[in-house]
């Protein structure tokens, strides 16, 4: 086989688990548009603020220190002691189900039979309030996040390759897990929606609000939970994210990652929104490869919208997703 | 009766008051917020301490205190413009914006206005040609000192040939991580180098093609011009394919604490130029503690000082307040303004027995500015990160830049720009 082959073949397996990526962000997305019509502008600050609580209890830190200091004099930094993993991430999750609590009772309450424009625009709101809540929190320094899962090059697909093909492929061992982890989170989010009460009440209200309230499934409820799985998948994002780039504020940009793979996948598909991840994680890693000695590289941003326009024009609900007619 | 007295007083009073508040005002536009805050805030912290300390233990610059007042531009070139227009009637004696994209657009600006620029290691490197950028300075050091350092270590390194190497430039795609590209380029011809340029867009989240290109190419060495996130993903992913750290470059902007802490054992040996000293062992850091922390008066919580951008924040305040003193001292007077400041900037002294007196021995090259030179003296130092004990070590000692070389492209690009908008060069 041809070095160009080869390096193709590299190039497009690299996609594909970096596609999966993307999905992790695009499943919360999803999941809310699916139950409530809203399209979340929060969900990649909600991935920043899960990661920076994580890490704040991993390394014991005391939530608004800064604040407390300037205010009492004080000078409470952390607690003395470093939280397991396996203690934290439950906690963290604790926030994040408390997190969409709030959001309901604060936010979403005040505007139940809004227009979808004016719940999009509370979300705007909501990306700025948890940001700045973040850095208030945990502080703005880059931090370290080790969850405990490896990166680094994957030995076994190195040699696997090489003995068969005489080219060592590189992996990335951490999106081989993002991988498995986004096959198990999908088939919980089957299994809780198509076997649990909630999960048939949840897909009642994304079929039709008006039905599932004469049902006597509680709205407010839905919604609670919605966001609170939301935050959870924002979890799991800002896990893997947060592993490659340290925990920062620009971690909430991986959100504009995830808006051209809704548009491939449908918004109201959680399949679409991993075929629409691969699709994007793929098509841009080949292009970017075809076309670098060409155009330059730096192709992956402009790309993905490009090919988005194109789906736009020609099947506006995505893949996967339902087509809207509304009559007037 | 009662109304003439009153009117006669307030008359009196708006008569005796003083026209001006007699202070030294030097605006700070910085990032806070956003994806680049966790570089913005330590070089805030540094420049707003330093400021602290000049006024608690001198009681200010020449026996007047300086006043400071801040912006917030997120790395946002439109807020950047915004926060000028907003500070420029306002007395401001120097601005350092801390933002290649927002030096471009208040270049023209300031040089309408009369406000001195400094751009300390970044923003546009032609502007070293002080007759065609009389008010703007970026000394001590600028990104083709830093592209030429960065070869002349390596050919220290290659017995001083670096011909048939392959060196790959991985660049934030945006005017900053571009500026370096026609130096590396002249470099590359000069000493029979391949380079590579792989570019990245902003904010540099995924560089999986990049590396797997960069993998692909099997370069001999790796230099960086990022900012950001991007610095620690690039450093991550060279460790997931494991390049060798220590043949991995960055420019300073690549080489603070936030770009190897997040990479954890990976990034160890990964080195970066610097343009002054590292760490928190100089005498200025005990008086910051004692008038400035101690007193609860730090801009931060104290924990980022001694780090990389916090002590660059901390030189680029030092340098402006000796421009200040200079200027005061050529002035005359201790309320000078802006055009007086910029007349202090332009004949700025740097010394070592200054830099002692400072508490900041060794901290910086020695240098002096001119007219014809508002580049300082283009020296660096290599630094390498020792994940261990989570520090920077300098390796090298002060680098010189080829600025025989320098001066040539930058008297090109001034002389364009000079074309360009119909300036003629001179020293005013």
């Amino acid at each position: 086989m041809s070095d160009t082959v080869l390096f193709a073949m590299e190039a497009a397996l690299n996609g594909l688990t970096v596609g999966i990526m993307y999905s992790l962000v695009a499943l919360g997305f999803v999941l809310i548009f699916k139950a409530s019509g809203i399209f979340n502008f929060a969900q990649g600050v909600m991935a920043l603020f899960a990661a920076l609580t994580l890490v704040g209890f991993q390394n014991g830190q005391v939530p608004f220190a800064p604040l407390i200091n300037a205010i009492f004099g004080t000078s409470v930094h952390d607690f003395g002691f470093n939280m397991p993993s396996l203690l934290a991430i439950p906690a963290t999750v604790v926030v994040m189900v408390g997190m969409a609590w709030l959001i309901e009772r604060l936010v979403l309450k005040h505007l139940v039979n809004q227009e979808p424009i004016i719940l999009f625009m509370a979300t705007i709101g909501l990306a700025f309030f948890l940001e700045g809540l973040g850095d208030i929190m945990w502080g703005a320094e880059v931090k370290r996040l080790d969850v405990g899962i490896p990166q680094g090059m994957s030995g076994a697909v190195d040699d696997f390759t090489y003995n068969w093909l005489g080219y060592g492929f590189y992996l990335d061992t951490l999106n081989l897990w993002a991988l498995v982890i986004a096959g198990i989170m999908v088939t919980a989010l089957v299994i809780f929606s198509q076997y649990t009460k909630q999960g048939r009440a949840l897909r009642a209200v994304a079929d039709d609000h008006q039905a599932a309230l004469s049902v006597g499934i509680s709205l407010r409820f839905i919604w609670v939970l919605t966001w609170s799985i939301a935050g959870i998948v924002a979890l799991v994002a800002g896990i893997m994210w947060g592993s490659k780039s340290g925990v920062q504020f620009s971690l909430s940009l991986i959100a504009l990652k995830a808006l051209p793979v809704l548009i491939l996948g449908g918004f109201t598909s959680i399949p679409g929104a991993i075929v629409g991840g691969l699709l994007i994680g793929v098509g841009e890693k080949l292009f970017d490869f075809f076309m670098q000695p060409v155009i330059g590289g730096a192709t992956e941003n402009w790309f993905a919208y490009m090919l988005a326009l194109v789906f736009l024009l020609f099947r506006p609900q995505g893949l996967f997703g339902e087509k809207i007619i509304e009559r007037v | 009766m009662k109304m003439t007295k009153l009117a006669a007083v307030l008359a009196a009073t708006l008569v005796a008051a003083p026209a001006v508040a007699q202070d030294l005002h030097f605006p700070m536009l910085n990032y806070r917020t956003g994806p680049f805050a966790p570089g913005g805030i330590p070089f805030a912290d540094g420049y707003q301490d330093y400021l602290t300390l000049i006024n608690q233990r001198d009681g200010g610059i020449g026996g007047l205190p300086i006043r400071t007042s801040e912006c917030e531009t997120a790395y946002n070139t439109e807020r950047g413009v915004e926060c000028y227009e907003s500070i420029r009637g306002d007395n401001p004696l120097i601005l350092q914006p801390l933002s290649t994209g927002i030096t471009y657009q208040l270049i023209p600006r300031v040089t309408a206005d009369g406000i001195p620029l400094h751009t300390m290691g970044y923003g546009r490197t032609s502007a070293l040609e002080g007759e065609t950028f009389p008010w703007v300075f970026n000394y001590p050091a600028n990104y083709w000192d830093g592209a030429s350092v960065a070869i002349n270590y390596l050919l220290e390194q290659n017995e001083d040939s670096l011909e048939g190497k392959k060196i790959v430039l991985i660049y934030h795609n945006s005017a900053y991580g571009r500026e370096p590209i026609p130096t590396l380029e002249n470099l590359s011809e000069r000493y029979g180098f391949e380079l590579v340029e792989v570019p990245v867009d902003s904010p540099g989240q995924e560089q999986s093609s990049q590396w797997l290109q960069i993998r692909r190419e099997r370069p001999d060495y790796v230099i960086m011009w990022g900012w950001g996130v991007m610095n620690a993903v690039a450093i991550q992913e060279a460790a997931n394919i494991r390049f060798p750290m220590d043949h991995f470059i960055g420019i300073w902007w690549s080489g603070s604490e936030n770009d190897v802490v997040p990479v954890g054992a990976g990034a160890d040996g990964y080195t970066a130029l610097t343009f002054h000293g590292v760490g928190r062992d100089y005498p200025v850091y005990e008086d910051i503690q004692t008038y400035v922390v101690d007193r609860g008066m730090a801009a931060g919580n104290g924990d980022q000082i001694g780090s990389a951008v916090y002590s660059r924040g901390l030189y680029a305040a030092m340098l402006a307040v000796e421009a200040a003193r200079t200027a005061q001292e050529l002035a005359g007077h201790a309320q000078i303004t802006a055009a007086e400041m910029r007349t202090g900037m332009e004949h700025l002294s740097i010394t070592e027995e200054r830099l002692t007196e400072l508490g900041l021995p060794n901290f910086s090259a020695p240098f002096d500015v001119s007219c014809q030179n508002h580049g300082g003296s283009g020296a660096a130092m290599m630094q390498q990160w020792d994940a261990d004990t989570q520090t920077w070590s300098l390796i090298t000692d002060w680098i010189q830049s080829d600025r025989e070389l320098i001066g040539e492209l930058a008297t090109a690009d001034a002389a364009a720009y000079a074309a360009e908008n119909s300036i003629t060069p001179g020293c005013l």
